[in-house]
C-alpha cells in the first residue's frame, strides 16, 4: 500500500498543533528534560489536542522530551510547546534536568541573576556523570584486559 | 550495542536527572558512529526546520536573504546510574546552524569536537565557534583515528589546531566503546575541574 519514498507530512502545520505559539512557556525546556505522567488515571478534557492525548500516553512511563518527540514523529520544537501545557495543567511533570529547578519553577522563569551560571551543570551532576562513564568504560565487552 | 525493543524505551523510574553532552564536527568524521558506540539505544534521530541564512540560491524577494531548512540530529542515551541519564547529541558544525546550537549548549556538560586529522581545516569552523562563545562551554577535542589516517601525536594536532595548553586533546576510534567513552571522560573531567575552579 505505502510505496517506497512515499511522502511524510502530517496534514496541519506545526504552528496550528501549537496554537501559533513558537516558544514553550517554560524557558528551561530541554531536550533532554525527563517528562512523566502525573496520574495515569487523569483524564483530559474532551478539546485537548490529539498531540497532547498522544505525547501524554507516550510519557506514561519516564521518558526524555527528545525521545517522546522522535517516537511521536513531531519536532522537538512543537512537543516542548505541548509538553509546557501539560505541565501548566497538572498532567505531566518533569524531573530536573541539567540544574536543579527552583521548586515552583520560579527560577526558571524570572531568569534572574547570574543568568549565565545557571546554565552549566553543577558539580554533583557533572560527578554522577563522570564516575557513570568510567564505569562504562570498565564495563565495555573487548577491553583489553 | 544493545538495540532497544519497544519495552526498553522507557528508563528505570529510579532516574532523577539528565545529563547532555555534545558531539560536534563536520559532516562524515564520525559523529553518529560515537554516539552508537557508547549508546545503550539505536541513535535516533530527530529533525528540525530551522530558518537559516540562504546560500545564495533560491532568493525570493522580501524574505531578506532567510530560508528554511531541515536539520537532522541525532542522538545516543546511556544510563549511567540507577539515578543518572545522559544524553549525547551530535551536531553539524557549519557556522548556518550556530542559532541550533544555542538552544542546545545550554545546561550542557560541554562539547566533544571529533576531528578527521585528513580534512583538519574542517574543524577550524566549529573551534571558531566554541572560542567565541559568550557562555565558556567546556570542550575536548577527540581526534578520529581512521585506518588511512597518518599517524600524528596529539601535540602535533594542538598546534595545526592552535588549542590552548589546557583544552584536553585525546585519539580515539568512534567505532570502540571503551575509546569512545575514554573521550567522554576526558570532556567531563575537564568540566568537571573547570567548574571546581582548579584550571
Amino acid at each position: 500500500m505505502s510505496s517506497s519514498g512515499e511522502y511524510h507530512d502530517r496534514p496541519v502545520r506545526p504552528y496550528v498543533v501549537t496554537k501559533g505559539r513558537a516558544r514553550p512557556s517554560r524557558t528551561a525546556i530541554r531536550p533532554e528534560m525527563l517528562l512523566i505522567a502525573t496520574d495515569p488515571g487523569k483524564t483530559l478534557p474532551v478539546w485537548a489536542s490529539s498531540e497532547e492525548r498522544a505525547l501524554l500516553r507516550m510519557c506514561r512511563r519516564l521518558l526524555s522530551l527528545v525521545e517522546a518527540a522522535v517516537y511521536l514523529q513531531l519536532p522537538v520544537s512543537v512537543v516542548s510547546v505541548v509538553a509546557c501545557d501539560l505541565i501548566d495543567e497538572g498532567f505531566l511533570a518533569m524531573r530536573a534536568s541539567s540544574e536543579e529547578l527552583v521548586p515552583g519553577g520560579a527560577g526558571a522563569r524570572s531568569g534572574g541573576p547570574g543568568g549565565s551560571r545557571s546554565a552549566r551543570p553543577d558539580v554533583q551532576l557533572l560527578q554522577d556523570v563522570l564516575n557513570g562513564l568510567r564505569k562504562l568504560a570498565e564495563a565495555a565487552p573487548g577491553g583489553a584486559g | 550495542m544493545t538495540l532497544a525493543g519497544a519495552h526498553e524505551r522507557y528508563l528505570p523510574g529510579t532516574v532523577r536527572r539528565s545529563a547532555k553532552i555534545l558531539v560536534v564536527g563536520s559532516f562524515g568524521v564520525g559523529k553518529t558512529t560515537l554516539i552508537g558506540a557508547v549508546s545503550e539505544i539505536a541513535p535516533l534521530r530527530t529533525e528540525e526546520t530551522m530558518t537559516v541564512a540562504s546560500m545564495g540560491i533560491d532568493d525570493l524577494a522580501g524574505l531578506e536573504g532567510k530560508t528554511t531548512t531541515t536539520v537532522a540530529m541525532d542522538f545516543g542515551r546511556v544510563t549511567l546510574s540507577p539515578h543518572t541519564v545522559l544524553y549525547v547529541f551530535g551536531m553539524p558544525g557549519q557556522r548556518r546552524f550556530w542559532d541550533l546550537w544555542d538552544g542546545l549548549a545550554e545546561g550542557a556538560v560541554g562539547a566533544l569536537v571529533l576531528v578527521d586529522t585528513r580534512r583538519l581545516e574542517a574543524s577550524f569552523e566549529v573551534l571558531d565557534q566554541l572560542e567565541l562563545r559568550k557562555d565558556n562551554l567546556p570542550f575536548a577535542v577527540a581526534v578520529n583515528v581512521f585506518p588511512d589516517s597518518h599517524q600524528h601525536s596529539t601535540e602535533e594536532v594542538r598546534r595545526a589546531l592552535d588549542l590552548l595548553p589546557e583544552t584536553p586533546i585525546v585519539l580515539c576510534d568512534a567505532r570502540d566503546r571503551i575509546s569512545s567513552a575514554s573521550a567522554l571522560i576526558a570532556l567531563t573531567a575537564y568540566a568537571l575541574a573547570t567548574e571546581e575552579g582548579s584550571v
